[in-house]
C-alpha cells in the first residue's frame, strides 16, 4: 500500500481525477453494458449460426412424394404440369435420385434395389399463412400425393432467426450508444468537479492535448475495466445459453462444468469487447474535454 | 516585453442579466513595461488591477486594442501557441490557487510537470526553489495546513519555478503582517534583480514607499499615471 503510493505520488494526478472520475460509477455502468453487449454479440452469432443451418431445409418449402411407378407411367410429367399451374407454386421440380439416395443413406444404408418414392421439391412464391391448407390443395391436384410442409417452417425460423440476428446487432448499437453517453455525462460531472482545477492548469500553460489526454486516460482505464468484468461475467451466461441452444444445432447438451460448449462461444468477439470499450471511453473523454476547454481563451 | 495600446476589457452579462454593452473593466489602456522593470500595479479595490493581470498572463483576451506579451500578439497568435507563451509567465494571484489536494511540493511542481520536465530533473528545482520561499519544512504538507504566509510564499515557489520572464503577483502582500510582507516583496525584489520583468498589484500605498519604484494607476478602468 505504501509502496504503491511512493510509485503513483498524488503530483501525477494534479487534477485528483482518481476521485473525481468514480471508479465505481463508471465501471459498474459499463460493466453491466459490457454484459449486454456480449449477449448481443453471442446473440447475434448464434441467431446467425441457426439461420446458415436453416437456410439449406428451407430451400424447398415443400415436397411433393409420389410412388416410385409415377416416374414410369407419365404420373410424374402430370403432377410437374399440375404443379406448375398453381400460383402458389414459384418452381417445381423432381430430386435426383442420387441425391435422394444420399439422403436416405443414414436410414436404409446401401440399397440400391430399393425402390425410391419419386420427391418433387416445390419452390414457393411466397410463405403461405396455412401450410396445412396450400398441402391439401396440391394433394388434391397431384392424385395419389404425399404433402410434406414442413419447410414452411424451417423457413418461418430461418426469417425469426434472421430477425433475432438484426435486433441483436441493434441492441449492441443502441448499448454503444448509452456507453458512449454515459462517458460523456461523467466526465461532464468529473469537469464540473475540477473547474477550478482545469482552469489552473490551463493557466499554467497546459495544452487542451495535456487537460483532455488525463480525462481519457482515466475514463479509458475505467472503461475498460469495467469492460474486462462485464465481459467475464458474460462468459459463464454464454456458455449456459450455447448448451441450451444446442440441441437447435444438432448436439447433445453437455452436462457439468466441463460439458458446457466452451468452443462455441464466440471468442474473438468477447476478447475484443474490452480494449474497444477502452477506445470508446478514451475518445468520448477526449471529445468532451477537448469540447469543453474551448471556452477557455 | 509588455506593450498594451488602447485596450478595453468588457466582461460580458452573465446569462440573463443584460445591460447592454456589458460593464468596462477597462477602458483605453495603453503603456510599455520595458524588459527587465519593475512596476506597481496601484489602484482602490475594483479599480482593475487583476483583470489588466488577467490581461497580461494571456488568460483574457481584450475586447479591444492590441496587448502585445513577451513579443506576441495576442490577437494576432494562435491558440495553440499560448501554452508555450503562458508557461513563461509567472503568476502569484490574488487567491492563491493552490491547489487543496496536492501537498506544496506537488503544487510547486506543477508548472514543471505541466512543461514535461523529468521527473528526476525536477525535484531538486523544487527543493531549492522552497528552501528559498522558507518552505523546506512544509513541503509534504497540504495547503490547508499552512499559515496564509505560508500560503502565499507556496504561490510565489509556484510562480518562479520556472524562472519566468514576467512574474505577475497581485496582492502578494495581501493578508501578511508587515514582517512578512517585507520578506515576501523581498523575494519578488531578488526575481526583478535576476533578469525577470515584474508586476505587483496593490493597494498597501506603506509597501510602496518602502520599496519605491515605477507605477501604474488604474481608477476605474483608466489608467491615470505611468512612472
Ligand atoms: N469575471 C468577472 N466577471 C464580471 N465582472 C468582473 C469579473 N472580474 C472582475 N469584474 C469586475 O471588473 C471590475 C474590476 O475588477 P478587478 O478584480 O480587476 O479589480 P481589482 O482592482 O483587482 O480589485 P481588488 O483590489 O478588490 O482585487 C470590477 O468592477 C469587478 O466587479
Ligand atoms: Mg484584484
Amino acid at each position: 500500500m505504501a509502496e504503491a503510493r511512493l510509485r503513483r505520488p498524488r503530483g501525477r494526478d494534479p487534477l485528483g481525477l482518481r476521485r473525481a472520475l468514480s471508479a465505481r460509477l463508471l465501471s459498474g455502468l459499463v460493466a453491466a453494458m459490457a454484459l449486454l453487449a456480449a449477449l448481443a454479440i453471442a446473440g447475434a452469432g448464434g441467431a446467425a449460426g441457426l439461420a446458415a443451418r436453416w437456410e439449406g431445409g428451407a430451400a424447398a418449402a415443400m415436397t411433393v412424394q409420389l410412388p416410385a411407378a409415377a416416374a414410369a407411367d407419365g404420373r410424374l410429367p402430370r403432377a410437374l404440369e399440375a404443379l406448375a399451374e398453381m400460383p402458389e407454386v414459384a418452381a417445381a421440380r423432381p430430386m435426383d435420385q442420387a441425391r435422394l439416395a444420399a439422403l436416405l443413406r443414414p436410414w436404409l444404408g446401401e440399397a440400391p434395389a430399393l425402390p425410391l418414392p419419386v420427391v418433387i421439391e416445390l419452390r414457393l412464391a411466397e410463405l403461405p399463412e396455412e401450410p396445412a391448407l396450400l398441402a391439401t390443395r396440391i394433394a388434391a391436384a397431384v392424385p395419389g400425393a404425399a404433402v410434406e410442409a414442413h419447410g414452411v417452417w424451417v423457413a418461418r425460423l430461418l426469417a425469426l432467426a434472421r430477425s433475432l440476428e438484426a435486433v441483436a446487432l441493434a441492441a449492441l448499437l443502441l448499448v454503444a450508444g448509452i456507453a458512449v453517453t454515459v462517458v460523456a455525462v461523467a466526465v461532464r460531472a468529473g469537469i464540473a468537479a475540477r473547474r477550478d482545477a482545469i482552469a489552473l492548469l490551463h493557466d499554467l500553460g497546459a495544452t487542451d492535448a495535456d487537460i483532455a489526454g488525463r480525462f481519457a486516460a482515466r475514463a479509458a482505464w475505467l472503461v475498460g475495466a469495467g469492460g474486462l468484468l462485464g465481459t467475464l461475467l458474460a462468459v459463464p451466461v454464454l456458455a449456459g445459453f450455447a448448451n441450451l441452444a444446442a440441441p437447435l444445432l444438432g448436439t447433445a447438451p453437455g452436462t457439468g462444468w466441463q460439458g458446457l460448449p466452451w468452443a462455441r462461444l464466440p471468442w474473438p468477439e468477447l476478447a475484443a469487447l474490452p480494449p474497444l470499450a477502452a477506445a470508446l471511453g478514451w475518445a468520448t473523454a477526449q471529445a468532451t474535454v477537448r469540447r469543453w476547454l474551448r471556452r477557455l481563451p | 516585453m509588455v506593450r498594451f495600446a488602447g485596450v478595453g476589457l468588457h466582461y460580458a452579462d452573465p446569462p440573463g442579466r443584460s445591460s447592454g454593452a456589458g460593464r468596462a473593466a477597462l477602458q483605453d489602456l495603453t503603456f510599455t513595461l520595458p524588459a527587465g522593470s519593475f512596476h506597481w500595479l496601484l489602484g482602490e479595490s475594483g479599480a482593475g488591477k487583476s483583470s489588466l493581470l488577467r490581461l497580461m498572463q494571456l488568460a483574457q483576451r481584450p475586447t479591444s486594442g492590441v496587448v502585445e506579451v513577451l513579443g506576441a500578439d495576442l490577437s494576432r497568435t494562435r491558440r495553440r501557441a499560448l501554452p508555450g507563451l503562458r508557461r513563461r509567465i509567472g503568476v502569484v494571484w490574488q487567491d492563491f490557487r493552490l491547489l487543496p489536494h496536492l501537498t506544496v511540493r506537488d503544487n510547486v511542481a506543477l508548472p514543471l510537470r505541466i512543461a514535461g520536465r523529468a521527473e528526476a530533473a525536477l525535484l531538486a528545482d523544487v527543493a531549492e526553489m522552497l528552501r528559498w520561499a522558507g518552505l523546506e519544512s512544509r513541503a509534504d504538507a497540504l495547503p490547508a495546513a499552512l499559515s496564509g504566509g505560508e500560503q502565499q510564499r507556496a504561490a510565489l515557489a509556484r510562480a518562479v519555478v520556472m524562472r519566468p520572464a514576467l512574474l505577475l503577483a497581485d496582492e502578494p502582500t495581501g493578508n501578511l503582517d508587515a514582517a512578512q510582507a517585507r520578506r515576501v516583496l523581498a523575494l519578488l525584489q531578488e526575481m526583478h534583480r535576476l533578469g525577470t520583468t515584474v508586476v505587483v498589484a496593490t493597494h498597501a500605498e506603506s509597501l510602496v514607499e518602502a520599496f519605491p519604484a515605477p507605477a501604474l494607476r488604474l481608477r476605474a478602468g483608466r489608467l491615470m499615471s505611468h512612472g
